[in-house]
Order: structure tokens, then C-alpha cells, then sequence
């Protein structure tokens, strides 16, 4: 057990390591180039280089890349060009409007799967089978932000019963909800769509198995095997690729919050690109690809919780 | 009489319609008894005894009577036979590997039935599935109860589902192919400890297999299936000592022979067994068997009976076990 | 999902079908508009903005007066040139490292799948934000983003399976009768793993098409004059309350679109799976 947690733990900082490396890498291959973008096309060489110097552009990459990392491991991520406020309070802000968006859409998402993931496959060949995967093609099909975009049409235009983006603050929780519901059905729609084939195959596979016929042998009823017998085998499957789609959640997160005006990170990302605040979007990205990393690490602990032979060898 | 199955047939659906795949099967079951089922892959015995538990494939049409206990089975309802299974009929199978849930401590599994249907709290079930895990004979009881499958072998398997299975004190435990997937050294054992357990508690045992030394040693009757239905049954000694049927004669040919000279060719039935049809007619065995005559094909069998219950049901087998 | 469906005639499956028509539709419209559209794709005409569908604008106009039925025909071009090259550069590159690990095994097999592994943290649209940020907007950067995410995903379907074909016995065969790594990997491997490549390609492609509309929709993707479906919507929500039909078309072009893709990809793969083959 612990040598799985150790080598699990490796893993992640490894992960986290190169995502890093991959991130600073692509956005300061060329040392003058953020100063470049931040005083735009038009400004002399002199400007640039004056720019470039004093933000410490002209270090090699090594130092650059120690500097920024042991700043955010201090919690320093820098000073943001645009807003000239600490990255730091900047990202904390923004936080507090994208994670709950995210959670609130894994949850819906998580939720209509295992209901519409259970009934296909109690269902399997029938036509509600049919019906559920024929409308789970179509969900996957659908583009997030512009099923957001017609969602806004239909309740905010429309109907008038929920608002058409912008976020009150946390101040009012009820409102603050209300202003975070449609954005994350939109993410938590397409992503159900996704979770539901991988729900039905998974639990389909799994009542294939030997002890399904040894649970009804024993005197179970269909339903209880499958949710007392069927269902935690199908978990890791189901877990782990709940998992790899946070990183799409993430990304749609960043275009649905454009739709609805959200302040949060994809927001600030795409502002902040607009801006030429090189710096920030750094920090927002590899925040991002950490939460994905550690997220995943999550997943494995949760998957190793359930299936007991995963952690007897450090698989 | 426990089990008494009369003009059992099973219908299992197909891409060109039903296929009858067990026919005309009637036996009888008393308390305590041992019945061996013995015959090849697609002889229907499998078949047949999970008609019983209820549990055929998807679309399986059965007719006849299956009565259990004075009740026939073929009219209750799926909640009724919940109530019967894992309580008054008990099953283990083939794979001990995998009929296991890996993700359930062994203790929770064999207490799952007692939970069930007798309606225990956790405490006590688990205590209760403890001391089923000591009179299966494995070691350390308590330990085993709180391991997974995934630590347990073969054989060790195979002694918990048996404990699982006689949790609530079956009247009636089948077993198919209980000992196939295990070691040759670990089958006699596991056959042993049913024999025993069954003998301890006057629980009858149906013993499907398709190796006659097995239920030999283990059964007091036989009855040999192929092509879906019933060739030859009896007592194991008369059935086995002086077989009848012709394809009860070839299987106990085809047997390796003890002490046999190296490199004799061991005498294997020629030709195959007969896929399952809409409509059986005749004998399945017509064809591959040495003695088929025209009529064969066409007649349906008859049941001759000899002395002992002995019964054979072939064309060519008169009332005193001659051939005609 | 045709195998839940149940009825195909032969190998065309209701997927197969509707799905080859949708991509016939996407891959007619594009070609249509290189040649012709009721109106030049990107004329600006203001004084006939958010004009309703009419015999003379089908489906109206946007707010600088372009008609919308030919801004989707355009629109299409974008999409499919992505599509095309994005998943071309995933193929190649992912095919041949997918390839390399099959055949070397070992360390380097491990090492490629890990770092395949890492790149799985950042999806196509983060790349294409990190590139944009460098590099600027346009279509070529978001080509490449959508091409480099490929990569690893079609290097570890390519090595999974020929590690499948590799063990078999007929390349063993190949091998013990002299024949080098590459002929073998051209003669056998490939045309094994051809079937599973295809399926995957149409996938890809489907998600290209939405990572490009995404990228668009942000401004990051094609710029004007080029027409893209993405800077469609994105323009639309301006006009949610005057015009919302011009929300609807390219959206819905969009979803078509990639419906009809993975559709092709699930009727493909049934068809092409030797085992549902045998079935049949």
C-alpha cells in the first residue's frame, strides 16, 4: 500500500515537473518576445530590450525558469502587466467564480450519467437503450459554448427566468448559484454525454462477469446485483476517465465563462491574451494543468480505495 | 421426494428461432441423495440445472414440471425464486477464479446470504460466515474471512463458495463442474468436503461433470445426458459396471487406460455432437453411434427399464439389457 | 451504437449511413464554396444588416450585412482545412512514435508512452491558448495546437495495437524469414492497424472541428475576412436580443458537422471489426 502511494506521488511530481517545463517552454521560447508583445508590433528595438531587461527576459532559461518556480512555490506568481496588481490576488479571485463552476458541472455531469448510464444498460438492445446512446451521440456532438449561447437564448432572452451572465459575488449565495446554473449545464451536458457511453460500457462489462452469476445464485434481485456487485467493479474504469475529461471540462470551462461573462480564470486567460500579459497567462495555465495533474492523483487514490488489488502491487 | 422433474424441455432463442436444447428429461431427487449429471459440452446438463435455480439465459422457454420440495418452480414469479435461491437451493460453479466479487472481503461475501434471507445483522452474519469458513477446512478463518479474492488460490476459492452455498442450509446444493478449473490434487479434496458436509447435513447433491471417475466416486446415481436429453440412467455401480447405451459404453472407452501399452490410441468417439434443433426427432446420438439402424433416426426413444431403476433408452436395448 | 440499433443491411449500419451522409453534406458544402455562393463569402453590406430569412438571403444576413448562407459555406473551409491537416500531422508523427515504441520495446516504449501520458494534461484548447499567447492569433497556430495534441493520441493507439499485430504469429513469421523492421511494419503492421487508425481519425477529426470553433468563437482562431463558424457565433451574441436566429445556423452547423463524423467513426468501426464481421 504505501509503495503504491509513494510511486503514485512520484508520478504526479513528475507530472507537475514537466507540465511546467512544457508550459514556460512554449511561452518564453523567444526571451524578448514577451516584452515584444507587450509594447506591441510598433515599439523600437531599444524599448523593447530596455522592457525585456528590466523584467529580467535577458537571463537564460534556466534562471528564468528556477525564478518563476520558486516563486510559485512561495505563492509569488508575479505582478500582472495589465491590471498591475499581484497575479497572486488576481488568480484567487478568479478562482472563486471557476471552481465552483467546475465542481457544479462534474456534479451534473456525474449525476445524469450514472442515471442514464444505469438505465441502458438494465435496458441493453432495447429501445431505451437505443434512445439513451442516440441522444448521448448527439450531447457529444453538441459544441459546449454554443449550447450555453442557446441556453441564454431560451431562459435569460427568451423566458427572462435566469440571468444572461455576469456574477453577483458571493455575497448572495442564491443569486451567486443562479448566476452559475446555466454555464454549468452547458459544460455538465456534453461532458454527461461522454460519462454515460463510458457508464453503460463499463457496467455492461462488468455484468458480464462470473460473480454477477454467483450474486444471483445467492438469491440477489437484478437491481441489487447490479448496484451492490456490478457497479463498484465498473468505478475505475468510470473514475478514471472522469478523470481525463477534466481536462476538457477545464478547457470548455474557459469558453463557457467568455459566454456568459463570468469573472474566472478562462476569462483572465483570454483577456490577459488580449492584453499581452504574457506572465499571466503562464501562471493560469500551469495552475490549470496542476489542478488536472492533481486531480488525476486523485482519481487513482479513489480507484485504489475501491479496488483492493491495485494496491497490494505498486501497479 | 425433494426434486421430482418431469418432461423437462428448455427452449433457448437463436438468430433462426427457438432451439430446443433439453428434452424430454424427467428424474427424481430424494433428500440426501447424490445424482451425478455426466456428458459433454452441449449435452444440456448445465442447462438443466440452472433451470432450476431460475437462472437460464435472456428469452429460455421452459415447459414441464420442475417440483422442489412439493411446488413446481416453472410458476413462481422472479421474487419467489430470489426467496428459493442461495436459501433451499444452493449453486457453485465452474470458475472459482472469477465467480468471486474481487472487490468484497470474503467474509462479506459467504455472510451475503445470510443477510438476506435469514435476515442477520452484519456482526452476527460475519461471525456465522467465520465458523462456515472453518467447516470448509481453511486455515485460519478469521484471516480468510478479512482477505480478498485476489489473495486466496484455486482451490481456497472454491472452499468459500461452498461455504457461501451452505450459509443457509440448503435442502438441495448443485454443482457444475465444481473441480474442472483446479488442480488434480485439490479436486479429490474439494469432491470430498461436499461429500462430507453433504452426509452432515442430509442436504442432496446434484453432481454435473463430464468426468465419469468423479462421479463415481461421488454420486449414488447417474444419469448420462447427450444431444439434450437423458440416454442412460441408474445406480452408478449398474450403470458404470455394465453400461447399456452405446454412447455410455464409448465414453467409458474413451477413458485412458491404466497400464494400457505407451502408445495406444486412445479411442475417441467418432464425429460430433449434434447442434441443438427446433424439433429433436429420434436419437441425437444417430450416426456417430456404432449400432444406428434406419429407425434410429426417426423413432422416439423409448425408456426400458431393468432392474434397480437401471433405465436405458436406446432402440436396440430389449427389456432384459440384450441387444436386439 | 449501430450494434444497439440493431438493423443494418450488410456492413451499413443506420450510423454508417447518416453519418456518411452528414460528412458528404460537410465536405459538399466546402467544396460548393470554392466555386460558388449565393453572395461573396465577407461582402460587408450595412444596409442590409439582421435582415430575416427572405428569398434573397436565406437564411438573412449578420449585422455587417453578410449573408449567412454563404458566410457556412466558407465556414466549412476553415473547419475541414483544420480537420484535415490537424489530424495529418496527429497521424504521421503519431503513427511513426507509436511505431518506434512497438518496435524498440523496453525504456523507449515506456518513456514515449509517458510522455505521451503528460501531454493528456493540456487539451487542444489550452495548447492553442499557450501558442496564441506567443505566437499571435490565426488559423495556423491553431493547426498546429489541434496537430500537436494528435500526436500522442494516435502514437499510443498505433503502439497498442502493433504490439497486438507484433505478437501474432504471421509477423514472426515474417521476421524469421529475414524480412527487415520496415518492410514488416509496411507489409504487416499497418495494414492491421489501418482499421483502428481510420475509426480514430474520424474522431480526431471531430474534435478538431470543435476545438477550432472554440478558438474562433475566442478570437483566437481565423481572423476576418475568413469565415469561420466559431467568429460566427461569437459575433452572434452581440446580437442575442435583435437577431437570435443568427446564433442558431452556425451552431448548428457545427454540431452537424461533428454529429456526422462520429457517427462515421462508430459505423466505421463496426464495419471494419473483423469479430462483428463474422457475426453478420
Amino acid at each position: 500500500m504505501f509503495a503504491f502511494l509513494v510511486q503514485r506521488f512520484i508520478v504526479l511530481v513528475a507530472t507537475l515537473v514537466f507540465a511546467s517545463l512544457a508550459v514556460f517552454a512554449v511561452l518564453e521560447i523567444l526571451p524578448g518576445n514577451a516584452a515584444q508583445t507587450m509594447l506591441g508590433a510598433s515599439a523600437t528595438p531599444e524599448a523593447v530590450a530596455a522592457l525585456a531587461h528590466k523584467l529580467g527576459l535577458d537571463q537564460p532559461f534556466a534562471t528564468r525558469y528556477a525564478a518563476w518556480i520558486l516563486g510559485a512555490l512561495h505563492g509569488d506568481f508575479g505582478q500582472s502587466y495589465a491590471y498591475n496588481s499581484p497575479i497572486r490576488d488576481l488568480i484567487a479571485q478568479r478562482l472563486a467564480v471557476s471552481a465552483p463552476l467546475a465542481l457544479l458541472s462534474m456534479a451534473i455531469a456525474a449525476a445524469m450519467a450514472l442515471v442514464a448510464g444505469v438505465y441502458a444498460a438494465e435496458r441493453r438492445g432495447r429501445p431505451g437503450d437505443a434512445a439513451v446512446m442516440a441522444a448521448s451521440q448527439v450531447g457529444l456532438s453538441i459544441p459546449n459554448f454554443w449550447l450555453a449561447i442557446v441556453l441564454v437564448l431560451l431562459f435569460a432572452v427568451h423566458w427572462r427566468i435566469a440571468p444572461a451572465g455576469g456574477f453577483p459575488g458571493w455575497s448572495d449565495p442564491g443569486r451567486a448559484f443562479a448566476a452559475l446554473i446555466l454555464p454549468a449545464i452547458s459544460l455538465g451536458v456534453v461532458q454527461a454525454a461522454i460519462l454515460t457511453r463510458v457508464t453503460r460500457s463499463a457496467l455492461l462489462e462488468a455484468l458480464n462477469e462470473d460473480f454477477i452469476r454467483t450474486a444471483r445464485a445467492k438469491g440477489l434481485s437484478r437491481r441489487a446485483t447490479l448496484w451492490r456487485h456490478a457497479l463498484p467493479n465498473a468505478m475505475t474504469p468510470i473514475l478514471t476517465i472522469m478523470g481525463l475529461q477534466f481536462a476538457n471540462l477545464i478547457a470548455g470551462a474557459i469558453v463557457v465563462e467568455n459566454v456568459f461573462v463570468l469573472p474566472g480564470l478562462g476569462r483572465l486567460i483570454v483577456q490577459s491574451i488580449a492584453n499581452r500579459d504574457a506572465l499571466v497567462v503562464e501562471d493560469c495555465v500551469l495552475l490549470l494543468a496542476a489542478f488536472v495533474i492533481a486531480l488525476n492523483f486523485v482519481v487513482d487514490l479513489a480507484c485504489a480505495a475501491i479496488d483492493p488489488r491495485l494496491r497490494s502491487r505498486a501497479a | 421426494m425433494l426434486l421430482d422433474i418431469d418432461n423437462l424441455a428448455i427452449d433457448l432463442p437463436s438468430p433462426d428461432g427457438p432451439r430446443r436444447v433439453v428434452y424430454d428429461v424427467s428424474y427424481s431427487l430424494e433428500a440426501g441423495e447424490s445424482l451425478g449429471v455426466v456428458g459433454e459440452s452441449g449435452s444440456g446438463k448445465t442447462m438443466s440445472a440452472l433451470a432450476l435455480m431460475g437462472l437460464l439465459p435472456e428469452g429460455a422457454a421452459v415447459s414441464g414440471a420442475l417440483r422442489f420440495e412439493g411446488e413446481d418452480v416453472t410458476r413462481f414469479g422472479e421474487a419467489e425464486m430470489q426467496k428459493l435461491r442461495g436459501d433451499r437451493i444452493a449453486m457453485i460453479f465452474q470458475e472459482p477464479m472469477t465467480a468471486l466479487n474481487p472487490l468484497h472481503r470474503i467474509g462479506a461475501q459467504v455472510a451475503e446470504p445470510l443477510i438476506l434471507h435469514r435476515g442477520l445483522p452484519k456482526a452476527k452474519a460475519w461471525a456465522e460466515a467465520v465458523k462456515l469458513l472453518d467447516r470448509v477446512k481453511l486455515r485460519d478463518p478469521e484471516r480468510m474471512a478479512h482477505a480478498y479474492p485476489f489473495a486466496l488460490s484455486g482451490g481456497e476459492r472454491q472452499r468459500a463458495m461452498i461455504a457461501m452455498a451452505l450459509s443457509c442450509g440448503p435442502k438441495l446444493i448443485i454443482a457444475d463442474e465444481p473441480t474442472t478449473a483446479l488442480d488434480v490434487t485439490v479436486q479429490a479434496r474439494i469432491l470430498d468436503l461436499l461429500a462430507t458436509l453433504g452426509a452432515q447435513s442430509n442436504m442432496a447433491m446434484l453432481l454435473v461433470s463430464h468426468d465419469l471417475a468423479v462421479i463415481a466416486r461421488h454420486c449414488r446415481r447417474v444419469l448420462v445426458m447427450y444431444g439434450g436429453t437423458i440416454m442412460e440412467s441408474g445406480p452408478v455401480d449398474a450403470v458404470l459396471r455394465n453400461a447399456l447405451h452405446p454412447y455410455t459404453r464409448a465414453l467409458l472407452e474413451a477413458r485412458p487406460r491404466h497400464g494400457a501399452p505407451r502408445g495406444e490410441r486412445l479411442r475417441a468417439i467418432a464425429g460430433s455432437a449434434p447442434p441443438a434443433s427446433a424439433k429433436p426427432t429420434g436419437c441425437p446420438f444417430a450416426g456417430r453411434c456404432p449400432m444406428t439402424i434406419d429407425a434410429c433416426r426417426v423413432t422416439p426413444l423409448p425408456t426400458v427399464e431393468l432392474e434397480h431403476g437401471h433405465r436405458v433408452r436406446c432402440l436396440r436395448v430389449d427389456a432384459e439389457g440384450r441387444l436386439k | 451504437m449501430s450494434a444497439v440499433v440493431g438493423k443494418t443491411r450488410g456492413r451499413f449500419s443506420a450510423s454508417l449511413t447518416l453519418g456518411l451522409a452528414l460528412v458528404a453534406l460537410l465536405l459538399a458544402a466546402a467544396a460548393l464554396s470554392l466555386v460558388w455562393t449565393p453572395y461573396p463569402p465577407g461582402a460587408i453590406d450595412i444596409p442590409h444588416k439582421l435582415l430575416t430569412p427572405s428569398a434573397a438571403h436565406w437564411l438573412g444576413t449578420d449585422a455587417l450585412g453578410r449573408d449567412v448562407v454563404s458566410e457556412i459555406l466558407a465556414g466549412a473551409r476553415v473547419s475541414i482545412l483544420v480537420g484535415v491537416i490537424a489530424v495529418g500531422i496527429g497521424l504521421v508523427f503519431g503513427v511513426l512514435l507509436g511505431l518506434l515504441a512497438a518496435a524498440a520495446k523496453g525504456i523507449v516504449e515506456d518513456a514515449i508512452m509517458k510522455l505521451c501520458d503528460f501531454t493528456f494534461a493540456f487539451p487542444a484548447l489550452l495548447s492553442a491558448i499557450m501558442l496564441t499567447a506567443t505566437y499571435g492569433a490565426g488559423v495556423v497556430n491553431a493547426i498546429v495546437a489541434i496537430g500537436i495534441y494528435n500526436v500522442p493520441i494516435f502514437a499510443k493507439l498505433t503502439r497498442a495495437t502493433a504490439n497486438g499485430v507484433l505478437a501474432r504469429e504471421f509477423t514472426l513469421a515474417a521476421r524469421a524469414a529475414g524480412r527487415g523492421p520496415i518492410a514488416i511494419a509496411f507489409d504487416h503492421v499497418l495494414p492491421n492497424i489501418a482499421p483502428q487508425l481510420i475509426v480514430q481519425a474520424t474522431i480526431q477529426f471531430a474534435i478538431a472541428i470543435l476545438a477550432e470553433a472554440a478558438l474562433s468563437y475566442l478570437g483566437l482562431g481565423a481572423q476576418p475576412p475568413q469565415a469561420s463558424w466559431g467568429r460566427m457565433l461569437s459575433d452572434a451574441q452581440n446580437w442575442m436580443y435583435v437577431a437570435p436566429r443568427l446564433a442558431v445556423f452556425p451552431g448548428l452547423a457545427v454540431a452537424l458537422s461533428v454529429l456526422g463524423l462520429n457517427l462515421l467513426g462508430d459505423g466505421l468501426r463496426d464495419a471494419l471489426d473483423p469479430r462483428l464481421r463474422a457475426r453478420r
